[in-house]
Order: C-alpha cells, then sequence, then structure tokens
C-alpha cells in the first residue's frame, strides 16, 4: 500500500515539472455559469444544448489547446451565481468566466471574475451598470445591452403611431433597464406600469395587472417576461379578451423556448406578434445558417436568441485564443483579439464600443409558420441600424 | 374611481384567497390535529397539477385530469402520512421540518425526471377559455369558475366540519387531541384522513392554477410560505379562521397590487412610487401577521377550546 503516495507523488512532481517546463497550458479553461434548475431551466438547458453544438463544430479544439467546460448552475439566484462564479475562478482557475442569463445574478458575480483578472464573458444579461459606469476592460458581451432591444421596440411603435402603451416587466435590474429603454424612444403617452415581483418565487398571475391594464384603455400593451412567465401572461392576456383589442408587443419574451409550448397549447393569438431582437434563426448569413441547420439536425428544434448568443460566446474566445497562438497567458492580445470581434457571428459582422457591448443591428421579428407548420420568427424589417448603446459615455475605457 | 376595475380586482382578490385556502384548510388542520409542519404541503400543489396536466393531454379531457389527480394526490398524501409522517408525529418540530423539507426536495427532483424541468402547460376548453359579460363588467371565464370551485370546496368542507361525525372529531382533535385518544377514537386512522383530505385539496388547488401559470417544479413552494402565514392568521387548527384569513391576504394582496402605487404617488415622485409599490405588496401580507402575532397571538379565529 505504500506505493500508492510514491506514485502519487511522482505523479504530482513529473506534473509540476512539466508544468514548469512548457510555458503554455494544454486546454483552454472555460466557466459557464447560467440556470439548469428551477423552471428556468429550461433556458439553461438550451444554452447548454448550443455550447456543446459550438464545442462539436470546433472539434472541441481552440487552436491546438483542446477546450476544458466546465458548467455551473446559478440557481436563479445571486448569491449562488457568485458563490459559483467564486468557485470556478480560485478552484477551477478557468481563462474565461462565461454566461449569466440574469442581469441581477451578472452583476452580483462580476466582481469576483474581473477581480481575479479573468475575462468575463456575459452570453446574455447586459444590465445598464455594466455598459456604464462598471465597465471593465476585460469584461465582454455576446448579446446586447439591455435598453437597446425595447429602444427598437420603442422606435417602432412610434413609427406606427402608437399613442398609449401599458408596460409591464418583472420588477429587478433587467426589467428596469427594458422599461428604460422603451420609454427612450417611445414618443406616445405611458398611461400605466406595473413592476411585478421575479426570482425563483416569481409572480405567475397577472389578474390583477391585466385588469389595470384594460381598465387603461391603452392602444397597445409592451411587455418583458423571459421563461415560463411569458407563457402564462400570453395565456393569460388572451383569456381576459385583451386579444385584438389592445395588441401586444414584447421583447425577450416570445421565443423558441416559449413558441412550441405555445403552438402546443393552441394559443393561435400570438402568431403575427412583433417583437425586437439582433437576430433571428432566418437571419441569412453562413454561420447562421450552420447554427441553425446543426442545431435543428441535431435537437429537432430551433434554437433561441439565447442559444445564438452563446454559440458566438464560444466562437468568440476561439477567435481570440488562435489570435494570440494559445498563449493564454497574454491578456492583452486576447482583449484587443476581442475588441477586435473578428470571427464569423451568427448575426453576421458587429463591432465593439468602448464597454465593449456590441454596436449591432436590431430587426422587427414575427412570428410565423414555417414551411413545415412549426411556429418561429422571421424578420421584418430592420428598426435600428448599428446601434450603440445609451450608456457608453457613462464608460470611461 | 373606476367602480368595473374595483369589482374584477375584489373578484381576482377572491380568486387568490380561494386558492390559498384550499391549500390552507389541510394545513391548519395538520398542523392543528397532529402538530406537525408539513412544508412539502406545497408538493401535493405541484402533484396535482402534473398529473392532471397529463391526463389532460392524454385525454383532452380537464374533467378527467381533475378527478384522476385528486385520486392520486388523496393515494399520496395517504401513502406520505402511512410511510413517513406517522413516525414523526412524537418528535419535535426541527425533525418535521428536516423531514418534510427533504421531502420538497424528493418531489421536485421526481417531477424534474418524470416530466422534465420544462413544465406543463394544461390547456383549457374552448367555454372556459373566453370572457363572461355582466352589464359592463368583462371577466375571464375561467376565472369565476376558479371562485365557483373555492366556494364549493369550502362548503363542502363546512358541512363535513360542522355536521358530520368525522368532523366532530376532527374539530375535538383540534381542540384537544389528548382527550380525544383517552376516548378510545382510532387517532392514527383519523390522522390519515384528515392528511390526504388535505393533500387533495392541496392538489385540487394547483390543478386550478395550472391552466394559468402552467404546471411547474417548485410552484408550491412560495404559495406555502403564504398558507403559513394565513394558518398562523387565521388561528392554528382553526378551518374558519382559514377561510377568512385567506380571503383577507387575497384580496390584501391583490389590492396592494392594484392600487398601492396610486396612494405612494400621492407622498412622493412617481419614480421611486414605482418601484417601492411591488416591494410594499409583497411585504403587506407578512406586515399583517406581525400584527396579528402582536397583538392576537392565537389567530383571529382560533378553534374554541383550544389552549
Amino acid at each position: 500500500m505504500k506505493i500508492i503516495p510514491k506514485l502519487v507523488g511522482s505523479a504530482l512532481l513529473a506534473t509540476a515539472m512539466a508544468g514548469a517546463g512548457m510555458a503554455q497550458a494544454d486546454s483552454v479553461k472555460i466557466g459557464f455559469v447560467t440556470t439548469l434548475t428551477t423552471p428556468a431551466g429550461v433556458i439553461g438547458a438550451d444554452i447548454q444544448d448550443a455550447v456543446n453544438l459550438a464545442l462539436e463544430h470546433i472539434d472541441n479544439k481552440m487552436g491546438s489547446l483542446d477546450v476544458e467546460l466546465i458548467m455551473e448552475d446559478d440557481g436563479f439566484k445571486p448569491d449562488i451565481g457568485k458563490q459559483k462564479t467564486d468557485k470556478l475562478v480560485k478552484q477551477d482557475d478557468v481563462d474565461f468566466v462565461v454566461g449569466y442569463i440574469w442581469s441581477h445574478v451578472l452583476l452580483a458575480s462580476m466582481k469576483s471574475a474581473l477581480d481575479a483578472g479573468k475575462f468575463l464573458i456575459s452570453a446574455n444579461a447586459g444590465p445598464s451598470k455594466i455598459a456604464g459606469e462598471l465597465c471593465h476592460e476585460n469584461f465582454f458581451s455576446t448579446s446586447w445591452q439591455n435598453d437597446q432591444t425595447p429602444m427598437a421596440m420603442g422606435e417602432y411603435l412610434s413609427q406606427q403611431g402608437v399613442k398609449s402603451l401599458y408596460i409591464m416587466a418583472p420588477n429587478y435590474a433587467a426589467g428596469k433597464d427594458m422599461v428604460a429603454g422603451v420609454e427612450k424612444t417611445f414618443k406616445g403617452n405611458v398611461v400605466g406600469k406595473d413592476f411585478t415581483k421575479w426570482g425563483a418565487d416569481a409572480q405567475l398571475d397577472f389578474s390583477a395587472e391585466l385588469a389595470k391594464a384594460k381598465a387603461s384603455g391603452a392602444e397597445g400593451i409592451f411587455i418583458f417576461y423571459p421563461g415560463k412567465a411569458g407563457g402564462a401572461f400570453i395565456k393569460q392576456y388572451q383569456q381576459a379578451g385583451l386579444q385584438g383589442v389592445m395588441p401586444l408587443y414584447t421583447v425577450f419574451t416570445v421565443d423558441a423556448i416559449a413558441l412550441p409550448k405555445l403552438q402546443a397549447g393552441g394559443l393561435e393569438g400570438v402568431l403575427g406578434s412583433k417583437m425586437t431582437q439582433f437576430w433571428s434563426p432566418d437571419l441569412d448569413i453562413a454561420a447562421n445558417k450552420k447554427f441553425v441547420d446543426g442545431f435543428l439536425a441535431k435537437y429537432d428544434r430551433y434554437p433561441s436568441f439565447y442559444a445564438a448568443q452563446a454559440y458566438d460566446s464560444i466562437m468568440l474566445i476561439k477567435s481570440a485564443v488562435e489570435a494570440v497562438d494559445g498563449n493564454l497567458g497574454d491578456m492583452d492580445g486576447l482583449r484587443a483579439a476581442m475588441k477586435a470581434a473578428d470571427y464569423d457571428s451568427v448575426r453576421g459582422k458587429y463591432t465593439y464600443g468602448n464597454n465593449h457591448m456590441p454596436i449591432q443591428n436590431f430587426y422587427l421579428r414575427e412570428v410565423v409558420k414555417d414551411d413545415q407548420g412549426r411556429w418561429t420568427t422571421k424578420i421584418v424589417s430592420t428598426v435600428l441600424e448599428n446601434h450603440q448603446d445609451p450608456y457608453a459615455a457613462e464608460c470611461a475605457l | 374611481m373606476d367602480w368595473n376595475l374595483l369589482i374584477t380586482q375584489v373578484l381576482n382578490g377572491l380568486q387568490l384567497g380561494l386558492l390559498l385556502f384550499l391549500l390552507a384548510s389541510g394545513l391548519t388542520l395538520i398542523f392543528g390535529i397532529m402538530d406537525f409542519i408539513n412544508l412539502s404541503h406545497g408538493s401535493f400543489y405541484m402533484i396535482g397539477a402534473y398529473f392532471c396536466g397529463t391526463v389532460v393531454s392524454m385525454s383532452g379531457s380537464l374533467l378527467s385530469g381533475i378527478v384522476v389527480g385528486l385520486i392520486c394526490t388523496f393515494a399520496i398524501g395517504a401513502a406520505v402520512e402511512w410511510f413517513i409522517a406517522r413516525r414523526l408525529y412524537r418528535s419535535d418540530h426541527l425533525d418535521h421540518v428536516l423531514v418534510t423539507f427533504g421531502l420538497i426536495l424528493v418531489f421536485d427532483t421526481l417531477v424534474h425526471m418524470v416530466w422534465g424541468a420544462a413544465g406543463m402547460a394544461i390547456p383549457l376548453p374552448e367555454v372556459l377559455n373566453g370572457q363572461v359579460s355582466l352589464g359592463t363588467l368583462v371577466l375571464p371565464t375561467y376565472r369565476l369558475v376558479i371562485i365557483m370551485s373555492g366556494l364549493l370546496v369550502a362548503a363542502i368542507l363546512y358541512i363535513m366540519v360542522s355536521k358530520t361525525r368525522l368532523g366532530m372529531l376532527i374539530r375535538a382533535g383540534a381542540s384537544n387531541r389528548t382527550m380525544v385518544e383517552a376516548l378510545g377514537v382510532n387517532i392514527n386512522k383519523l390522522f390519515l384522513i384528515v392528511f390526504a383530505i388535505g393533500a387533495t385539496m392541496s392538489g385540487f388547488a394547483g390543478m386550478l392554477i395550472a391552466p394559468i401559470t402552467e404546471a411547474s417544479i417548485g410552484m408550491g413552494n412560495e404559495i406555502i410560505i403564504i398558507a403559513f402565514v394565513v394558518v398562523i392568521v387565521g388561528g392554528i387548527g382553526s378551518i374558519k379562521g382559514a377561510f377568512y384569513a385567506a380571503l383577507i391576504i387575497g384580496l390584501m394582496d391583490t389590492l396592494g397590487r392594484s392600487y398601492l402605487d396610486d396612494v405612494l404617488e400621492l407622498s412622493m415622485p412617481t419614480k421611486y412610487a414605482e418601484t417601492a409599490a411591488p416591494a410594499l405588496s409583497a411585504m403587506l401580507v407578512y406586515i399583517l401577521m406581525a400584527v396579528v402575532l402582536a397583538f392576537r397571538p392565537q389567530g383571529l379565529f382560533p378553534p374554541a377550546g383550544s389552549k
């Protein structure tokens, strides 16, 4: 039995020597924080599928390095998200911390990753603070700043001549940003506004709010309800008889995760409903075709925008790792390479602003049936071109 | 003042209150009679919704879904009492909390294994998806169905508790368990029945809400906290107390969500009012509980003769 400690000892020594001998690591460690439990776990599952597809598409290699992926579940809670980030940074010593669906989770976790000198890449959340005063040279986003998508929607509503709007969103960081965004560009009158309870125990029964919206007599209702709350809202909206009376305009609510369920539930009212987004499965770009077709073939469903962003985050990292020839110690080189956004993004070419938020197009999308009868979204028009978020000026970078 | 809106909101409050009552009535009996803290009561709420949803998606009939769901939750409730709760009546509350919290995790994981994380939508028949017009008032039909079903169950429960022998034993058990045992009543059987009926009502509440919000993992874990508040405000072991407290809390929550921001705007800028209102209306029920505990710790309607 004595031989075991000896073996372990020599193995350790060998590893230490190998480590000292080689200047470079033999793998890129990516820590991915997302939500895999709670009902929001369906979003995390979609993201996980996209990441796996991306790794398959790149043969699990970035340059000469293997990719080592560590997935963590934040449980939809800021405190758990921070714990998991600490674990990835300290225990696993990852090179890149990626993911974060929720703005409040990202805000709670960012310090842990950035203070440890790691790159932090948001594959979804885009809170205003991180785009403005809290911006950081090692933070990048492959999604958008929260305000931008609703700003595009506000713009579209103004163009359509909608005069009064009722607004509903969850009461957390992103909900506030979404509402601020639509209010920035919507020129009509906001006749009512509700922020509802959010988190693992989010409010899902909107009876009181829908009654208020109805009584307000607004010409349209704007909502932001990601995940299952969106499905619940649309169902209740229809049950309350608002269909056809008060048109529904959404951001991040009707997505590829919600649509199959809405279709199964026969909620025909959602067909034709409009939303804004930086991407759509029908976007005619080679990289996007490869992504969407690959996703459809592998998982037999359309990818959501969450999936698109997660797929891009892997591709962005790959482009940077290859630009520095796998020398992960070269932080400046990696940063400069990511800042160039020189990779085939599924949304097409975009650039980074000073705060490392994408400057990109925002499209109007509509819910349609595809040639196989599946409900999906199709681009109608471009609402904002090469749009930069409104907080970039507050960022000192 | 928009009277139509006020009436609609009162009905919405009533709907929430009756759902809470379905949960809290079972909880208060289990707590009051067996002195058993059942955190996993909300799991029956979830299980009921999932069983009902599964049957509805196979058979297309909501009614058969509810019947099967009720039978299943009754059976599972009875099984939990028989195999688990029964062994714990003599231990202290901390043990109850630990075991039933563990049960929550077990049930959540089982549902995850069987049905997946995605949640389950329960389609409603066309008739229930529409609206009913009462004069100028237009209300979603299904919300009225929830109110009617809640009132119906409350009436059945009232008759059962106040007019039948079983009800008499339940009331006696809530007031003085030792005496009931001393009189030679088969207390084990009584406990089993009360536990299973409580589970069934909890499951029924889950089935009623699922067509609105979808069935999802952990759906009972939030509402069970409020149901405990109802039990405490109403008086532990008191069905009548649970009924009134549930209605008070349902109305408070709904009216708070509807009117609190308008009220707050009188004293502060709109920007702060719209952020403070949802936070404050979420707190209102706990403030009520604190006030009740401070001035009337036995609850608003404690069972007669309780210590």
